[in-house]
């Protein structure tokens, strides 16, 4: 049993008492699929980021008197019909399609959460003006607004995260305004707003942590859509271009070749899944281990 | 012969944490035309073990490990889940607790009314619409043909319940099992609908069994009962056994803890009143250009220092939005408010801060007052050094004194508040409210959602620290008792208006309102003190 004096000299061993963040860590760490998704996306990160030194070959060199051929010694995963090693391919491309993943959906999470958060929390005629806008901008199609930013501005892999991002906040917005809508009358918050905390630590001490659940599950479907998206626009020929490749544009590719040659398709496939499968694990992880309620063993 | 005789009924519940015994050998008869009540707080089994005659309990986790419920000459608990649907709500119906979500917000009550007709009898949409008709004019409700095409919304909670009461009965059912039908009322509501079920328990000769945690409530009604804890009855006998004379300890912390006592009388010399309200008036906007609702219609007080104010009043009277329009948490229409001398009514929140370390407020749900994300230790914390009360360093020591305050152990503080029993959350509100040493604290209902036993508990606590930290108190309540129990002096309120105001004892011995009369009579219980 554990003495009051005790207790105090543990409470003083933490000087910020019990933060969600931690505590949540805490119990991430004892989901073994959650770790295990977690311990895979770092894997596909570093070796992404290491590419250039450690990728077998270049990613545009071709082999063309090789052709398409299935894996082997000298090429693990094969080749492509051009003869480019498959592997280089899908180490670049993977490069490209987790840096569109994190970031656009990275854009859409900081835009979404805090206009949604406003609106939600303020309410009124603000909430009226901001949600309008936001069906504004659901109201123009996707393509002509990124073909336009790309026009414009010519292609350039950034204002392609960007465009991405600029379009899927708007249903992270939504979300969080409900959320925020529904919470912002509990009594706890009229509590905060009695003991004097301004609004906008209302929001983020109190609000916003209570709306994760469903901001981390929207989070998780968002990563997967966009790197589809990029892989639409790549095939467009508004995005990534040959001899560039993404995991999209090489699953696009692998389906036009899928009869002949099976592992153009299988392996950048493989590469999509598991790592969407790993955010999946550590999306619901990190759901679970932010509500205190779902189970402190 | 009992209608229904229940043998030993175990019903456990298995779970990860191991086996849960919520109900655990009970026995019961309930006869045609009497009571049977179960009284227990929350926890304690009894709707557990209603539920489990009927199959309503979940299966698993839950379990019924033993017993025998004998039904017209069947064993209910042996019965297959079909041969069960045609006792449910045919010869066994339940009267839910909360009339607000007991009914299908989308089918109007005439359709839901029928639906239990329907489908056990047959009998055509036309003859099931006028017996609808009947029995709704039979619980009281005016225009029955009318209200049979409305929707639920557009019904009172008394009136809602009426209706649930009305779709309980419509099968004519020899049992009905009442649980908590009036906990979600109003006390002159309340008074109403006990009556009712009284009128039509003697006239359709229906057993009743009815649950309640609120022991006055039963005085009135009941002719047998048992009071349960833990899954088991631990008394049981006619009501004025068990009112007379408690054979266990338990049953007379229960009867105990029902406040029923007068705060002796003080004069408070004070000549300043901390806080001054001045013809004050709040509207809120309402739909389609009607008037605006007046929530609080031309109120003036004042309170004094280091007294209790009990604030008294139906729901809808206006008592909550007052209190927190005293303390800004909402803008008043027109009107003054002073605070210590000071006028705030028009202050801007910004300028509302350092005044806000003054005054503080306590609400109803303490499951809905602590924000779920945030530990004990931080939700104490935060206020501590918003207000720069303490240092970073000297935290840990404050936020184990303001525990100690509030009765909590230290070794609780890093929990959540879900690990919590709603007693204990409401002490954790009450330690955020003290934590800033205010002068002032509303206290909105502070006791209304807890067990009866806790109930005393967490007054006597809020007693203890009025006293301790010389606090002034605005006790807004709906139930006299309590107001009784701890306040100085009185004031009701009905439709955003004040009705009454005095002492304690004027109010209670001299009401000069009718209002204040008729709430006085709805007071549940009085069989009791007589």
């Amino acid at each position: 049993m554990a003495t009051s004096t005790s207790t105090e000299s543990s409470l003083l061993a933490m000087p910020k008492g019990v933060s969600l963040w931690r505590d949540a860590w805490l119990r991430l760490r004892k989901n073994k699929l959650a770790m295990f998704g977690l311990g895979f996306l770092l894997l596909v990160m570093v070796v992404c980021l290491l590419t250039p030194w450690i990728a077998p070959y270049g990613y545009e060199e071709q082999d063309l008197r090789l052709g398409a051929v299935s894996p082997s010694a000298a090429h693990w995963l094969g080749t492509d019909t051009f003869g480019r090693d498959l592997l280089t391919r899908i180490l670049y491309g993977g490069r490209v399609s987790l840096l569109v993943g994190f970031v656009a959906t990275a854009v859409a999470l900081v835009i979404g959460v805090a206009y949604g958060a406003i609106a939600g929390y303020v309410g009124g005629k603000l909430d009226a003006v901001m949600m309008r806008f936001v069906d504004i901008l659901y109201a123009l199609p996707i393509m002509i607004f990124i073909i336009l930013l790309m026009v414009v501005f010519g292609r350039n892999l950034l204002l392609l995260f960007l465009a991405i991002g600029a379009i899927e906040w708007l249903t992270m917005a939504r979300i969080v305004r409900s959320q925020v809508q529904n919470l912002r009358d509990q009594e706890f918050v009229e509590a905060a707003m009695s003991l004097g905390l301004s609004p906008s630590a209302i929001v983020v001490k109190h609000l916003i942590p209570n709306a994760l659940g469903p901001i981390i599950v929207y989070t998780t479907l968002t990563i997967p859509s966009v790197m589809l998206l990029e892989a639409f626009l790549s095939f467009l020929g508004l995005g990534i271009q040959p001899p560039e490749s993404s995991w999209g544009l090489l699953i696009s590719y692998g389906v036009e070749t899928m009869e002949e040659y099976p592992w153009l398709l299988i392996f950048p496939g493989l590469a999509l899944s598991l790592t969407l499968f790993s955010l999946n694990f550590l999306g619901d992880g990190l759901r679970d281990a932010l509500d205190p309620k779902a189970s402190r063993d | 012969m009992p209608l229904l005789q229940v043998t030993d009924l175990s019903v456990y519940f298995h779970t990860r944490n191991g086996v849960l015994k919520a109900v655990d050998g009970i026995s019961f008869e309930v006869e045609a035309g009497k009571t049977f009540a179960i009284i227990g707080e929350s926890g304690s089994g009894k709707s557990v073990a209603c539920y489990s005659m009927l199959g309503l309990v979940p299966m698993p986790p839950g379990k019924i490990e033993a017993g025998r419920v004998l039904f017209e000459g069947k064993d209910l608990l042996t019965l297959s889940e079909a041969k069960l649907r045609k006792i449910r709500g045919k010869g066994i119906s339940i009267i839910f607790q909360d009339p607000m979500t007991s009914l299908n917000p989308f089918l109007t009550v005439g359709d839901q009314l029928i639906e239990p007709l329907r489908l056990h009898f047959p009998i055509s949409k036309k003859e099931a619409w006028n017996k609808g008709i009947e029995i709704l004019e039979e619980v009281g409700i005016k225009n029955a043909a009318q209200r049979m095409c409305s929707w639920p919304f557009e019904f009172s909670g008394g009136m809602r319940q009426r209706v649930v009461i009305a779709m309980a009965l419509v099968t004519e059912p020899k049992i009905i099992i009442a649980d908590e039908p009036t906990t979600a009322l109003d006390v002159t509501v309340q008074a109403q609908i006990l009556k009712l079920l009284k009128e039509l328990q003697e006239k359709r000769n229906i057993g009743v069994i009815f649950i309640s945690h609120d022991l006055s409530v039963v005085a009135d009604i009941a002719d047998q009962m048992a009071v349960m804890q833990n899954g088991r009855f631990v008394e049981q006998g006619t009501r004025d056994e068990i009112f007379t004379n408690p054979q266990h300890d338990y049953t007379r912390k229960l009867l105990a803890a029902v406040p029923n006592f007068e705060k002796p009388e003080q004069e408070n010399k004070s000549e300043q009143n901390l806080v001054e309200v001045e013809s004050l008036h709040i509207q809120f906007p309402s739909n389609r250009g009607e008037a605006p609702i007046k929530a609080v219609d031309d109120v003036s007080l004042d309170i004094k220092p280091n007294e209790i104010l009990g604030l008294v009043g139906e729901s809808g009277s206006g008592k909550s939005t007052l209190g927190r329009a005293i303390i800004r948490l909402l803008n008043p229409t027109s009107g003054k408010i002073r605070f210590d001398g000071q006028d705030i009514t028009r202050l801007s929140m910004a300028e509302m801060k350092p005044l806000r370390r003054q005054m503080q407020i306590i609400f109803q749900d303490p499951y809905a007052s602590l924000n779920p994300r945030m530990a004990v230790y931080d939700t104490l914390a935060e206020p501590l050094l918003l207000h720069k009360i303490v240092t970073k360093k000297d935290l840990d020591g404050a936020v184990c004194s303001l525990m100690d305050s509030v009765g909590l152990s230290r070794e609780s503080v890093l929990r959540y508040p879900h690990e919590f029993s709603g007693g204990q959350r409401q002490r954790i509100a009450i330690g955020r409210a003290i934590a800033t040493k205010p002068g002032f604290i509303i206290a909105d209902e502070p006791v209304s959602s807890l067990d009866v036993t806790i109930q005393a508990q967490i007054l006597d606590l809020l007693l203890e620290l009025v006293e301790r930290f010389n606090l002034t108190m605005l006790f807004i309540s709906h139930d006299l008792g309590v107001v009784r129990y701890l306040a100085d002096r009185i004031l009701v309120m009905k439709e955003g208006k004040l009705v009454e105001h005095g002492t304690v004892h004027q109010v209670f011995n001299s009401p000069r309102e009718v209002y204040t009369q008729e709430l006085l009579n709805a007071i549940p219980g009085r069989t009791l003190t007589d």
